[in-house]
């Protein structure tokens, strides 16, 4: 019987994958279904165990069963992994995405899953840590934060009980490397938990899922329970979040865990001192987490050999929005945004060129091509007025109005705000006023874009943000673009510097970005740089 | 609604971390979360019934009215944006005679807004009735709007 493998990964379903897994059924084929290995233009992806390895076939359909199987179809791709958008990878993290059935406790323990974890177990605790420490892993949600740090004030903290979160709130446009790996190789996170926990002595785990991600809440909880006798006395349970974007934000994470508003917590107490229940708990994301199984087995110079100046090891990079080749491509740090969004990603989609760029989801910053020298790294992108984030890269071609985006930046800060501080939650919505009166201004001079109604909103005329929004009488205020582009720039910055969480201090960045990089879609007569502090 | 409460919270618990695992099980079961019920369940976690409506009306995916017999979520976030959803959600909105964030007068379809999907270099996505469709163009939302018309 001919063994073939289709990805049961959501954006393969999305893409059809069922309907070819259940026609190569059909024909008689034995079906392993794994996780996504990465690069959806060639899903749904088929691969074909024969003597020269595992073949590829894709994009494909369920019409193409006896093309595949007899050789000849068009779409023969040969060995996935030696594909260019594969060579390059330095896959630390997601080696078993992919190639494995992720529910398979047999095919994690033959591709060197709980390797990490028996390691540990055989160590001290404080060696755990500083095997951790000494890989230079930083936090992959988007602060950086040295993981090995967190955990050792976790472990120095007397309490009698202490947790272990995981963070898979990932909620930011442009990322679903966290998705992937949950869907793709579970027992990877698990083992990474499990490592955690034996390192600061804790027993139970939460890992916390957007309720967008039904398919990778389904594959962690069969995970949780198949798992159960290997990482025992640890035990794991999965919650589902309820459409907050800002649960992302760890402590609002921990409250919506306690059953509360997701609302921010001030800091101090860090979380690692008074968490969970008020006990000591580590929260990391789910690629922190993740990374972990990789460092005890393999060592941690292996890990920190790769990378870029403080930023070591690997990044699951991925590539999103309008990209011909997009998907998960993990790299060491240091790679150039040029090379990432035109060399591999392999330029716009749609076949126009690439204006604009969103590193790091809805929070990061808008960047031109002129930015493309800029390396991966937490530093260099910081010192640009930036943030790496999630890693996550969002291409747009030249049809976008900046305009419009950093409007939906200031909307979605209004919509998701857990309105705790007054930066954010009033801000925002001033924010958008502002926005809506530039784009007015701007419109009115150029006669025929006149009424062009603004491609981020929905106006329906329900809710409480649209009537705040238009509640202040417009003949009060100075609509010129001159003063209300000061005016943005004066609320960016009470913003940035005024809010409790990253919300509200980082959504000025796609703002801020937008204007100083695109100026000429917010009405200025020429493209002239100002001043970006 | 007492009994189901009754049953969920002998079986998982009945503390205050509980509350959102117990509203997500009221809405697979109800499909929605009344107003009526806030007390039977502020009751059972021993909470208020002003926190346990906070928490209802903080999180977007409660919903305090049924809902209508299809629901589309259609993408609105940056990468889908990038690809061209803000014309299919306006075509959406046309063919399934609803407006975003509403549902039709007749109850058969609720077309409402979604952030992210995780599925950004495919889109526009949209999950009908829980599931995933990628790359939505003309075609597709007319497959989407036969789908959701039964």
């Amino acid at each position: 019987m001919t063994r073939v493998f289709v990805s049961r990964d959501m954006a393969s379903v999305a893409l059809g994958a069922d309907d070819v897994a259940r026609a190569f059924g059909d024909a008689g084929c034995e079906v392993v279904r794994t996780g996504s290995r990465g690069l959806f233009s060639i899903e749904p992806l088929v691969e074909v165990e024969t003597d020269l390895g595992r073949i590829g076939f894709g994009p494909v359909g369920p019409g193409d069963v006896a093309a595949v199987l007899d050789g000849a179809h068009a779409a023969r791709l040969g060995k996935v992994e030696d594909l260019p958008f594969f060579v390059g990878q330095r896959r630390f993290t997601f080696a078993r995405c992919g190639v494995i059935d992720p529910l398979s406790l047999a095919d994690y323990a033959a591709h060197g899953g709980w390797q990490g974890l028996g390691t540990a177990r055989a160590q001290a605790v404080q060696q755990v840590v500083d095997t951790v420490k000494a890989s230079g892993l930083r936090g992959r949600g988007g602060a950086g934060f040295p993981t090995g740090i967190k955990w050792q004030t976790v472990l120095d903290a007397p309490a009698d009980e202490k947790f272990i979160v995981c963070n898979a709130d990932e909620g930011d446009s442009g990322t679903f490397a966290d998705r992937m790996l949950m869907e793709g190789d579970p027992f990877c996170l698990i083992e990474g938990m499990a490592i955690a926990a034996h390192a600061v002595g804790a027993r139970h785990g939460y890992i916390y899922i957007r309720s967008e991600y039904p398919f990778a809440i389904a594959t962690m909880r069969a995970a949780i329970a198949a798992s159960a006798h290997i990482v025992a006395p640890f035990t794991l349970e999965v919650r589902e979040g309820a459409g907050a974007y800002v649960c992302g934000e760890e402590t609002a994470l921990l409250d919506s865990i306690e059953g509360k508003r997701g609302q921010v917590r001030a800091k101090p107490p860090l979380p690692a001192l008074q968490g969970l229940f008020g006990r000591p708990t580590v929260i990391n994301n789910v690629l922190s987490l993740a990374a972990v199984p990789f460092i005890l087995a393999q060592g941690a110079d292996a890990y920190a050999a790769v990378g870029f100046g403080r930023s070591r090891g690997t990044m699951p990079v991925q590539l999103a929005g309008n990209v011909r080749h997009g998907g998960l491509y993990e790299v060491g740090f240091g790679i150039t945004l040029g090379e990432l969004v035109n060399d591999i990603g392999g330029g716009t989609s749609s076949g126009r060129p690439v204006r604009a760029v969103q590193v790091g989801g809805p929070l990061g910053a808008y960047f031109p091509p002129s930015m493309f020298h800029l390396p991966f790294d937490y530093e260099a992108f910081a010192a640009a007025g930036g943030l790496i984030g999630h890693a996550g890269i969002t291409v747009f071609d030249d049809s976008v109005d900046m305009a419009h985006m950093a409007r939906f930046a200031m909307e979605f800060c209004a919509a998701e705000s857990c309105g705790k501080c007054t930066p954010c939650r009033i801000g925002s919505t001033r924010g958008v006023e502002i926005m809506d009166r530039i784009i007015g201004a701007r419109d009115t001079s150029h006669p025929e874009d006149k009424g062009k109604v603004s491609t981020g909103s929905a106006r329906t005329g329900e809710g409480y943000l649209d009537r705040a929004l238009y509640s202040r009488a417009p003949n009060r205020i100075d609509v010129s673009i001159e003063a209300q582009t000061s005016l943005l720039r004066d609320l960016a910055d009470t913003m940035k510097y005024g809010s409790l969480c990253a919300l509200g201090g980082f959504t000025p960045y796609p703002v801020l970005s937008a204007l100083d990089y695109f100026p000429e879609d917010f009405g200025a007569s020429a493209p002239i740089k100002e001043a970006a502090e | 609604m007492e009994e189901f409460i009754g049953a969920w919270t002998a079986r998982h618990g009945a503390t205050r971390d509980r509350l959102l695992p117990l509203l997500h099980a009221m809405q697979e079961e109800a499909g929605h979360i009344d107003d009526a019920w806030v007390p039977a369940i502020a009751k059972a976690l021993n909470l208020s019934r002003a926190d346990v409506h906070g928490v209802v009306t903080f999180y977007h995916d409660f919903r305090r009215v049924a809902p209508g017999r299809h629901v589309v979520k259609l993408c609105r976030a940056e990468s889908c944006q990038a690809r061209g959803a803000a014309a299919i959600e306006k075509a959406a909105a046309e063919r399934l005679g609803v407006a975003m964030g509403a549902t039709r007068a007749d109850g058969q379809v609720a077309l409402e807004p979604v952030y992210c999907l995780g599925l950004c270099a495919i889109g526009p996505n949209a999950l009908v009735d829980g599931r995933p469709v990628a790359r939505i163009d003309a075609a597709a939302l007319e497959r989407i709007a036969l789908e959701v018309a039964a």
